[in-house]
């Protein structure tokens, strides 16, 4: 099995869906226990990677190769590295979480559940490919297998408006990718002899107006991913009308899609070109750090608000993605992490309540911290982890980022300090409305948070925490990777 | 690879005690809760205090181990003790366990009992990892956490609104500081290549101020400034540590007139040789400080609460500190901080009792309690003397320090706020004390009763140091503790100046009597002279508006621009999104319009045409063989003409 863990890691989720498929529709439970077994299994041998993955080295491990379509040279070729690693733990991570998420609410939202958990574990399976795949050709393809699923899942289980959010979500990110074919084709059609193995292209030399016009047709597709302003209203419609573990899922991985393109081809494939940009880059995630979280300090939907502080510390991401140095590399691809787990764990807070209340709306709660004191200690910690409290992993992330930022643009940096401020403004004032104050009678039976939600929450904690007191650990892995990268785009380390 | 030794266990400890606490303390501990808690603090206070003698001895102790990777560099966590963090070890120490003790009692019959042992002990954990920390982003670490422990204790009766606004503003005022100090550090890694205390104060001791211009540096140093603005409750951002009032007593005492607040002042003796290294610097501590100072004093007059009276109390006494350090004061400013940290722990503690004894918070309630709480009421004016710096209390030798530096500094302005401020203290400490403890009860519905000796013993132990604590810096001891302090820094000394003492004495003593005659013998003067200054009375009442301005000119604002670019979101940028789907489905029913009409319409013509045209052709097509012919005959004909050019 470890001679091909990779294709195990990324197939897993398909096989599971496809055992899902010959289940009679009414084996509810089998149906729920093999959904959740698949992901705990995907999950295992993502920690089987650990004894074989040679943390101090760059590059890829555990490469496979095979010849899919000669015709074209187009090859089957999976290679995991410090990058894509912590991407692929995090989505095993997050799925079991969302998964689990899952049992009690897809029952509530009245079955079909067998269509459900076969749509999850495929796009379980085009996450890890997304992550894994070297060659563009593949890469691509994977990419618009998370489309599909993300689609229906948002489309049929979703909140009242969940056609325009699902076809919103459908047809932005299409277009956002069909650009990235054009430049997918034109790197293909301009390197000798043709591939679309990426470890052979990064090798490649092009000219800067071909790099410039390539990596805008990259960016369109990773940007719409990320998203990054102008280019982030699908997200908050999305988020609202999508299932709370669908939400966890969009939040907490699918997200990085976007940042990991970046990291995987747009800086090594188009060096030249990413420092032409890298101002703009700046400029557009600070405007994004500090535009998200402004809109996220007016929003009185609980959901809304967490939907849009993702696009204030996607911002952050992309702030020590365009610091191009070492420390702003780590702090993009450690934000990436804990974002994932951090945001991961306020949608699914945000779920908690509103299968309780059935509303989202800030202004209606109040005082729940008397009703619902283990809830309330969990929110509060998640905020704090996502406001940046030092001991919690996004204060490292986001010091990382600003060390980093800070080396490159010292207005930038500052202009996204105010970004932290206002997480902690918006944050503060959720936790005000909903836990602070006095008790709204209306909420008087709610019940306190249950071990079914706790289990979903508490691994995330445990990461949140651990990195936060200890980072050095999950760096290990990510920095000389980053540091390789960033030697390949010609900058010091 | 780091090893372990016992200064580790000291923040460890507590933190332990926290872990415990808010897992298994609500179902399990409760009441032990509390043990836990202290001794955990007790057990520290063993661990520390034979380290602090140690250090008082001339030993210096540093442990570190690594935690991240940074550029090309590591940095690397552990602990310092030398002389200035051995002496905040020694007083948060102490003054943490008896308060911990005394909320024992306080505390007792709350719901949420674990819950506030957890926090503190959580809070004592960071406070002591701050005092000990080695480095900038430890330090920075720790000092958010102690914010985050403010917030959620200050919020401890969150049922309350009021209680629920003042925790959100007092985190988000102190965070709009910690930024301005994050910034700042980071500012200070750039020029210096390091976070580490004692590689700053190396290369700064060699002149080494890094590639940068010296301008940098002395950015870098305000901006580290706005944290103890912030967190020191320093002019402008001083706003919330009165609201902070509405947390329980003893975290009043602890964390909001002891330990955390002090912290900023803490910091910049930390970043000490950084300010000296840019002297420009210093005349914006100076100030800050002394515009806080007297503010707050000014404002205390006036106040009825007699927590927020402390508050505002707090607030100015952390302004001689920062104004003596912005002098180049290190030792005076630290010497008031420990000082301060005991008698104003006193005295909330003894605000606390009067509290638990009456219910009431307003001193216009109160009246002739000192028969009826004795403990309470000569510990609280021992504290109050202590205070208003009257000798040989630890207050006197320590405000005399800092008058001292002023004076002979050469900041003669300064000299005389100070003095100014240490006169309005006395005025309103004990303006408090005799309305509270002594003349007649005012209000009938309160039924005073001493507080249970677990309350009244830790007051007494904290005497001992508000009374023998100012020994060590003063001339009779000759200025040890100030020599203690300095000896690796340059430092100006000056001698002791029978002229300041004098004054001193005149100011506090003159404070004290007027209050007397104001509260004691007169009472009616105290309105004629409220009407009298109607301006200033209402200034001081209303804290110079400052609440009501910032609400104004910045929260509201701030809040505005998030509807308006929510709007904008809304509309131009979601609805450029959505015009473009319009857009799209608009150009299909164009399409589909030029399809069904023009596309398809040409091919129909076409079809529609044949048809026609067959139509009249296929009437030829009848069937008879003589039409044929005829046809055939005639086609002849017209060729045969046409051929034979006959026409």
């Amino acid at each position: 099995m470890t001679s091909h863990l990779l294709s195990w890691i990324t197939f897993t989720p398909l096989i599971g869906a496809f055992v899902l498929l010959c289940l009679p529709k009414r084996a509810h439970d089998w149906i729920r226990w093999i959904a959740l077994a698949t992901t705990a299994i995907t999950a295992g041998l993502v920690c089987l990677a650990f004894p074989l993955f040679r943390a101090s080295e760059s590059g890829f491990q555990l490469v496979e190769r095979a010849m899919w379509i000669p015709q074209f040279n187009i090859q089957y070729l999976l290679g995991m590295d410090g990058i894509s690693f912590p991407m692929v733990f995090l989505t095993a991570l997050i799925s079991i979480m969302a998964c689990l998420g899952s049992l009690a609410h897809i029952r509530v939202k009245g079955g079909r559940e067998k269509e459900y958990y076969f749509l999850f574990l495929l796009l379980e399976t085009g996450i890890m490919g997304t992550f894994l795949a070297l060659d563009l050709f593949l890469f691509y393809i994977f990419w618009e297998v998370v489309l599909v699923p993300m689609y229906f899942l948002i489309g049929i289980w979703g909140g009242p408006r969940k056609e325009y959010a699902a076809i919103k979500f459908f047809l932005y990110t299409l277009a956002g990718s069909l650009f990235m074919l054009l430049g997918i084709l034109a790197v293909y059609f301009g390197s000798e002899p043709r591939t679309f193995d990426m470890t052979l292209l990064a090798s490649m030399k092009y000219g800067l107006v071909f790099q410039k016009i390539v990596f805008l047709a990259f960016f369109l597709g990773f940007a719409i991913k990320v998203p990054i302003f102008p280019f982030h209203t699908w997200l908050p419609d999305a988020h609202v009308e999508a299932p709370t573990p669908i939400s966890v899922i969009l939040a907490g991985v699918l997200l990085k899609m976007g940042t990991y393109g970046f990291l995987r081809f747009s800086y090594p494939l188009f060096p030249d070109a990413a420092r032409w940009f890298q101002p703009a880059m700046g400029v557009l995630a600070v405007i994004g750090i500090i535009y998200g979280g402004f809109v996220a300090l007016a929003q009185t939907d609980f959901k809304k608000m967490v939907a849009y502080s993702s696009v204030s510390h996607m911002g952050f991401v992309l702030l020590g993605l365009a610091a191009m140095n070492a420390d702003g590399f780590r702090g993009a691809l450690l934000q990436m992490f804990s974002h994932g787990t951090i945001t991961g764990g306020l949608f699914l807070l945000v779920g908690v309540l509103y299968d309780r209340a059935h509303t989202r709306d800030l202004n209606d709660f109040g005082g729940l911290g008397e009703k619902m004191p283990v809830y309330a200690g969990i929110l509060i910690f998640f905020s704090l982890a996502s406001l940046g409290l030092p001991g919690l992993s996004g204060f490292v992330s986001e010091f990382l980022t600003l060390l980093g930022s800070f080396q490159y643009s010292k207005l930038m940096t500052g202009l996204a300090a105010i970004g932290i401020l206002l997480a902690a403004t918006y944050l503060l004032y959720m936790i005000q409305r909903i836990l602070l104050g006095k008790l709204n009678p209306k909420w008087s039976s709610l019940p306190d948070i249950n071990y079914l939600e706790l289990s979903t929450l508490v691994p995330l904690m445990i990461f949140i925490l651990g990195i936060g007191l200890y980072p050095k650990i999950i760096l290990d892995y990510m920095i000389p990777t980053l540091d390789g990268l960033l030697k390949t785009m010609g900058g010091a380390v | 690879m780091v090893t372990a030794d016992r200064i580790f266990l000291i923040p460890l400890l507590p933190f332990a005690a926290f872990v415990v606490n808010i897992l298994f303390g609500a179902r399990f501990l409760k009441h032990r809760a509390a043990w836990l808690s202290i001794l955990t603090s007790i057990a520290a206070c063993v661990i520390a205090l034979p380290v602090c003698f140690e250090v008082f001895g001339g030993a210096r102790f540093a442990n570190d181990f690594a935690w991240l990777r940074i550029n090309d560099g590591v940095l690397r966590f552990g602990y310092l003790v030398d002389p200035l963090s051995a002496s905040l070890l020694f007083m948060v120490v102490i003054v943490g366990t008896l308060i911990q003790i005394y909320a024992s009692g306080y505390m007792q019959g709350d719901p949420r009992y674990s819950r506030f042992f957890a926090y503190v002990s959580l809070f004592m954990s960071a406070m002591l990892t701050l005092v000990i920390s080695n480095n900038f982003i430890l330090f920075f670490m720790a000092w958010e956490i102690m914010g985050l422990c403010s917030y959620l204790l200050i919020g401890f009766y969150f049922q309350k609104e009021s209680a629920a606004k003042a925790c959100f503003k007092a985190f988000l005022t102190t965070r709009l500081g910690d930024v301005g100090f994050l910034i700042g550090v980071l500012m200070l890694f750039l020029a210096l290549g390091t976070f580490d205390f004692s590689e700053i104060n190396r290369a700064l001791a060699l002149g080494d101020h890094g590639a940068l211009p010296l301008s940098f540096l002395a950015t870098s140093a305000i901006f580290i400034f706005c944290g103890t603005i912030g967190k020191s409750a320093q002019f402008p951002l001083h706003v919330w540590l009165p609201d902070a009032m509405e947390g329980p007593t003893p975290v009043s005492a602890l964390i909001h007139a002891a330990t955390m607040v002090a912290a900023g002042v803490f910091l910049v003796a930390r970043s000490f040789t950084i300010f000296m290294a840019v002297p420009e610097t210093m005349p914006v501590v100076t100030t800050i400080g002394c515009i806080t100072a007297f503010m707050a004093a000014f404002i205390a007059l006036t106040q009825t609460d007699i927590k927020r009276i402390l508050a505002y109390s707090t607030i100015s006494q952390l302004g001689y500190m920062v104004t003596a350090l912005g002098m180049q004061g290190l030792g005076a400013g630290t010497f008031h901080l420990i000082t301060h940290a005991f008698f104003k722990a006193l005295l909330f503690l003894g605000a606390g009792s009067v509290i638990h004894g009456t219910h009431v918070q307003d001193i216009r309630q109160m009246g002739g309690l000192f028969k009826k709480m004795p403990h309470t009421a000569v510990t609280f004016i021992i504290a109050s003397l202590a205070l208003a710096g009257v000798p040989p209390l630890s207050g006197f030798w320590s405000k005399d320090e800092i008058l001292l530096t002023a004076f002979a500094s050469g900041h003669t302005l300064v000299f005389w706020i100070l003095l100014l401020t240490a006169f309005m203290t006395a005025f309103y400490m004990f303006r408090l004390v005799f309305i509270t403890f002594f003349g007649k009860a005012r209000d009938p519905h309160v039924h005073a009763h001493e507080s249970p000796a677990v309350m009244t013993l830790p007051l007494w132990g904290l005497v001992l140091g508000a009374v023998l604590l100012g020994i060590p810096g003063s001339p009779l001891m000759h200025h040890w503790f100030q020599q203690f302090l300095a000896h690796a820094i340059h430092h100006p000394e000056y001698h002791p100046s029978a002229f300041v003492m004098t004054c001193s004495v005149i100011a506090a003593v003159g404070g004290i009597t007027l209050a007397g005659i104001i509260y004691m013998k007169n009472t009616h003067w105290a309105e004629s002279i409220a009407k009298r200054f109607r301006p200033l009375y209402r200034l001081s009442f209303n804290k110079f508006y400052l609440d009501e301005i910032y609400s104004k000119f910045i929260i509201r604002p701030f809040t505005a621009l998030g509807e308006v670019l929510y709007r904008f979101d809304a509309k131009v940028i979601d609805g450029s999104v959505n015009g473009v789907g319009a857009g799209a489905m608009w150009l299909g029913a164009v399409k589909n319009w030029i399809d069904k009409y023009i596309v398809d319409g040409l091919v129909n013509f076409m079809g529609t045409l044949t048809c026609f045209l067959n139509s009249i052709v296929k009437r030829l097509q009848t069937g008879f063989v003589q039409n044929y012919l005829l046809i055939a005959f005639l086609g002849f004909l017209a060729f045969i003409i046409w051929e034979l050019k006959l026409v």
